[in-house]
């Protein structure tokens, strides 16, 4: 049955025995559901918890001769503010090309002593190049590769849940990261997630993956999510998938990303592509990376033609589908910065007939992250 | 009543005439969750192995095939308010569409449930 060629996170054989549809994705035999099914498993994130193996994600550790020259060295790349973190602080940025094009997004965490990142699957070996080629030389850029798992537990009921096992966990800040220990096995933790709602992401030795997985689908209310439902889940989000609504022709202002940029990174640039970005900044982008809100039930697929009423072309759609706690079709993509305002009537062209829809304001299902 | 199938994993079920036209419990199950069915209007004349309908999961669109060459009598307007029917009677309720045989020869040589339990096996 299973394909030899792809590569297996810890957690394959849990998958398969809890009776996942396996799929290859960025080169892993991932589960793209279980039996629950990608609709039930939506909406039981949205409800209550869902378990998500995410290890197939790359785990990076940059340390420095300190965590200044580290910090520095980042910043280099990104144009997220990396100096404003306190430790233990988590912020969502985007490695950026000379003329300002997203080479990949990412997540980077400011410990006391060195920054951990977190990149996407697709983009692990490109993104090592890129560092080990664009950072100083006095940097170490440890990939933790097959070492380590990376769990994502989702949902309203997680921080009850999680404090079960690990009772910091509740009063954990959004976007704030620490080391732990749950039922004796060291952890890495952070309140972070792509789903929308409040969550957890897990970093566990490869060793301890299966174990902590297994202890997690223990507790009472969690489900285990596949790929499927992480995909529909990010979508209603209004959050980029890297390849789909982000990529090389792409650049943070067009994709409405500069709320990623610090008002101290935008005047100073210094990253990738920052004469452009800054352009942009002053002069509005070409084209905008919007929500879209079908008016019918046919759901608009990715690469889907978008028109305005006269039908001339003002963009395609880079992410659609069905969102289940939407109840209805929605979908993300880039328009013309003139019919990018929120409510402008547009129209997909959908197997060839041309169907209602309207720029609509994302996330389609609102951000229920802890405030506390 | 005769059923048959096709190796696109529709069924084609003939009573009196009138064939009706569905995917089998096979192929809903391939598929997931439909979340959106786009059937045929009556009069749509259909040609054997070409686009008929459209059936979407939460993943991905499919096209389902005309299993024969025939004419649309009707679209089951019951899957534009509950696509899931689909998941749930894939073989009774969740019906596509009935439609006119024009070639019966088209439709004895599709498998018949046998054959199409055999095919489904070898998969």
């Amino acid at each position: 049955m299973g394909d030899t060629s792809l590569l297996r996170t810890p957690l394959y054989d849990l998958h398969v025995a809890r009776g996942a549809k396996m799929v290859p994705f960025a080169g892993y035999d991932m589960p793209v559901q279980y039996p629950l099914g990608v609709l039930k498993e939506h909406l039981h994130t949205r409800t209550c918890a869902g378990l998500f193996d995410v290890s197939h994600m790359g785990q990076v550790r940059l340390r420095g001769p300190s965590i200044d020259a580290t910090i520095q060295a980042l910043e280099a790349l990104v144009p997220g503010d990396i100096a404003a973190l306190a430790p233990g602080r988590i912020r969502y940025t985007m490695f950026t090309n000379d003329t300002g094009g997203i080479l990949d997004d990412l997540m980077v965490t400011r410990f006391e002593d060195h920054l951990y990142v977190v990149i996407n699957a697709g983009c692990k070996a490109d993104d090592l190049a890129h560092l080990k080629a664009k950072l100083p030389a006095d940097i170490t850029i440890d990939y933790l590769g097959d070492d380590a798992g990376l769990l994502a537990l989702q949902g309203p009921e997680t921080a009850d849940i999680l404090s079960r096992l690990l009772p910091e966990a509740a009063t954990m800040g959004f976007m704030s990261a620490r080391t732990a220990t749950i039922d004796g096995i060291p952890v890495q933790i952070s309140r972070s997630g792509y789903t929308g709602e409040d969550g957890y992401e897990i970093s566990v030795g490869a060793a301890d993956a299966d174990r902590l997985a297994r202890l997690i689908l223990a507790q009472e209310g969690v489900e285990a999510i596949g790929l499927g439902a992480r995909d529909s889940l990010r979508l209603e989000a209004g959050l980029c998938l890297y390849g789909h609504d982000i990529d090389t022709t792409t650049n943070p202002v067009e994709a409405a990303l500069t709320w990623t940029i610090s008002k101290r990174r935008k005047a100073e640039g210094g990253f990738p592509g920052a004469s452009v970005v800054q352009a942009q900044l002053a002069s509005g982008p070409a084209r905008r990376r919007v929500g879209i809100l079908p008016e019918g039930k046919a759901p608009a697929r990715e690469h889907t033609e978008i028109q305005d009423l006269s039908g001339n072309r003002i963009g395609e759609i880079t992410s659609g589908g069905f969102g289940p706690t939407a109840g209805g079709p929605v979908a993300m993509g880039y328009v013309d910065a003139g019919s990018a305002a929120v409510g402008t009537p547009v129209q997909l062209i959908v197997r060839g007939k041309a169907l209602p829809a309207k720029v609509a304001a994302m996330p389609f299902a609102p951000h229920r992250y802890f405030k506390g | 009543m005769t059923i048959r199938f096709t190796k696109d994993h529709e069924w084609i079920k003939l009573d009196g005439g009138v064939a009706t036209v569905g995917i089998t419990d096979y192929a809903q199950n391939a598929l997931g969750d439909v979340v959106f069915v786009e059937v045929p209007d009556a009069g749509k004349v259909l040609e054997q192995g070409k686009d008929a309908a459209v059936v979407e999961s939460v993943k991905a669109a499919s096209e389902i095939y005309a299993p024969v060459d025939g004419t649309v009598l009707e679209g089951n307007a019951a899957l534009g308010d509950d696509p899931s029917l689909v998941n749930t009677a894939p073989e009774g309720d969740g019906w596509f569409f009935k439609m006119s045989i024009k070639d019966m020869a088209q439709f004895e040589a599709l498998m018949d449930a046998d054959a199409y339990k055999s095919f489904t096996e070898g998969l």
